[in-house]
């Protein structure tokens, strides 16, 4: 499938909320299955990188994010993650029904001379607000979730938690993303699965290695999230966790799909415990540090040849 | 009629593995795959399709090129990021939307002084009733990058609802997704019973207290399995300790064995593939959840 032209590079560089451009290399570490290792990945590589170079690791799981179990950072700031929801003024309101009909959500109701807001239905979009002749609306905050950042042995630390109950898990990505954007890397460990929150923590990235293991269930979400990375038009390489439990469909799906296999991690005992225990397998293992300092040179080698090649861009696709 | 629904918050943990045995061992339900944007449970209950459908969870945007006057309105009224102007198009100005980014909101279909919007239902995915040699299954796919997963989910619990009711079946197994967000509160809303499946690592029992959490804001009843617990004794009974704590009923225990691998690549359950002690396990871990249910 070739790319949608949206991400041919575009005339407009500055459509993102906060205007930014990036400089950083982003490496977005996915699955479709969960529980293959993306959190096991994504932490030993920025350990790995973070010994020669400084690297920043943005964890974009917000409905479970678990990669402080892992690197113990030293929290020093923490901010709240608001969404923008409507508020009515009774003085101004004339109870004339517009807000109700642009709002495609249902999270604003007219009913008589009363109006109704319903947050949790809210998606943010504005159209209440600017089509309101009133000026009878306005926007409040609302907690949904926070980010804290800090630095763990080197590397700097950013990760979003969503507040338990809310739904709008790609605002609380999307505001970890605005974060460290010029730093030199950017790892990020994204949620599993396919839909709109994977999407917001694999758009802005360089190149994503998609995280799987050799069993029917990883096989057949491999599919969906390579399919979900093309769809978006990123350069992306696999890596094959636990690749002794099962068979060799995985690989040969690969070579068909013409996709990098760059690395195969057996299923091993002492990676397991290491993980049960919150600790890190290259640091506790030099034939793990090896292995993960190889993948990061596979990672760069593949991102410099496809830059090369032309594939990928600029990264100011959509930022 | 009775829902009972199985989640995990960290993903990976044995969902699927073990509703899937379920499906073999429980009498009079149907089954739903409400893990939409990864689901699995069709790879090894082998159905066939009866019944199928378009899912459209909102609408999308599209510019309409003939009609644009290229003002530009479009590209400043998106919060979404989905406007933008490609290169191709540099000389003519003329915007696309990016149905991937685009939230359906329909801003930019209001805003556009020249009705070159077009604003229609998409189709974001497709549904499935199907039969299987465990009963009936309710399942979806959820179009790649789609949004509106939560809706997906509440059109197959309704599905399944009517289906139990038309069968006269008391009873409705649920997979449902990793995390706590909105495709897991659409699972668990109004069910009767949540089972949790957790493994014995730090990540684990992260993920559970957020899950548990999740189930009492809700006030759903829960209780807890510890998937592939000999992985690490130690936690297993730290995590069965804060629990108890909590009042959460246990369930049960289940060894890790590659026997549920094994089933998997065969396209089968692992009460099915084989009678080890594993396969013991969850037979008593399915009927303890029904009397955890019960209470």
């Amino acid at each position: 499938m070739q790319p949608m032209d949206f991400f041919a590079k575009p005339l407009k560089l500055t459509s993102d909320f906060t205007g930014n451009t990036m400089k950083a290399l982003t490496i977005t570490i996915a699955s479709g299955k969960g529980g293959t290792g993306k959190t096991t990945f994504a932490t030993n590589l920025a350990s790995v990188i973070g010994k020669d170079r400084a690297v920043s690791l943005l964890d974009c799981d917000a409905e479970e994010p678990n990669c402080h179990l892992f690197l113990n950072p030293h929290i020093v700031s923490a901010e709240e993650v608001t969404i923008p929801i409507p508020e009515v003024l009774p003085e101004k309101c004339t109870a004339c029904g517009i807000c109700d009909e642009v709002c495609e959500y249902h999270a604003i109701i007219v009913i008589k001379d009363q109006v109704l807001v319903f947050p949790e239905l809210c998606h943010s979009c504005g159209a209440c607000l600017r089509f309101c002749p009133e000026g009878a609306i306005i926007e409040r905050g609302k907690t949904i979730g926070r980010i804290e950042r800090g630095n763990a042995a080197g590397i700097r630390f950013v990760h979003g938690f969503l507040n338990i109950g809310e739904i709008m898990t790609p605002a609380v990505i999307r505001r970890v993303q605005k974060e460290e954007r010029d730093a030199d890397i950017r790892i990020i460990d994204a949620p599993p699965g396919t839909s709109c929150p994977v999407i917001e923590a694999v758009k802005d990235a360089d190149f994503v290695l998609l995280v799987t293991e050799s069993t029917p269930f990883g096989l057949y979400d491999l599919k969906l999230a390579v399919d979900m990375v093309r769809q978006i038009g990123i350069p992306c390489a696999v890596a094959i966790n636990r690749s002794t439990i099962g068979d060799d469909r995985v690989n040969a799906y690969c070579r068909q799909e013409d996709i990098p296999v760059l690395v195969e991690i057996p299923d091993d005992r002492k990676i397991a415990e290491a993980y049960s225990r919150g600790r890190l397998i290259s640091e506790a293992d030099r034939e793990y540090e090896n292995l993960f300092r190889n993948l990061w040179k596979s990672i760069t080698g593949l991102v410099e040849k496809k830059r090369t090649d032309g594939s990928i861009t600029e990264n100011k696709r959509r930022s | 009629m009775k829902e009972i629904v199985i989640i995990s918050g960290k993903g990976g943990t044995g969902k699927t593995s073990l509703i899937a045995s379920f499906a073999a061992l429980a009498k009079g339900k149907v089954l739903v795959d409400c893990d939409v944007d990864a689901a699995d449970l069709h790879l090894v209950l082998d159905p066939s399709v009866e019944d199928e459908g378009d899912f459209s969870g909102g609408k999308k945007a599209r510019v309409l090129d003939k009609a644009c006057i290229a003002c530009g309105e479009c590209l400043t009224a998106c919060r979404f990021d989905a406007v933008s102007v490609p290169e191709a198009s540099s000389e003519s100005g003329i915007p696309v939307i990016n149905p991937i980014f685009c939230e359906g909101c329909g801003v930019c279909f209001r805003v556009c002084p020249a009705e070159a919007i077009a604003f229609e239902p998409a189709v974001n995915g497709r549904w499935f009733v199907s039969k299987t040699r465990c009963g009936p299954l309710v399942h979806a796919r959820l179009g790649i990058a789609e949004g509106n997963s939560g809706k997906l989910v509440s059109l197959l619990r309704e599905k399944a609802r009517t289906m139990a009711e038309e069968k006269g079946l008391p009873l409705i197994l649920i997979d449902g997704s990793p995390g706590i967000g909105c495709p897991v509160i659409a699972s668990i809303t109004g069910s009767h019973h949540v089972l949790v499946v957790t493994e014995p690592t730090l990540s684990g029992r992260h993920d559970l207290f957020r899950v548990l959490e999740l189930a009492s804001h809700f006030r759903i009843p829960v209780s807890l399995c510890i998937n592939k617990w000999d992985i690490n004794p130690d936690m297993t009974e730290k995590i069965e300790k804060e629990a108890g704590n909590r009042s959460i009923p246990l369930a049960g225990r289940i060894r890790y064995d590659s026997a549920v691998t094994k089933a998997q690549i065969e396209g089968t359950t692992v009460v099915e593939y084989t009678d080890a002690p594993i396969s013991g396990e969850i037979r008593s871990l399915w009927e303890k959840t029904v009397q955890n249910m019960g209470q």
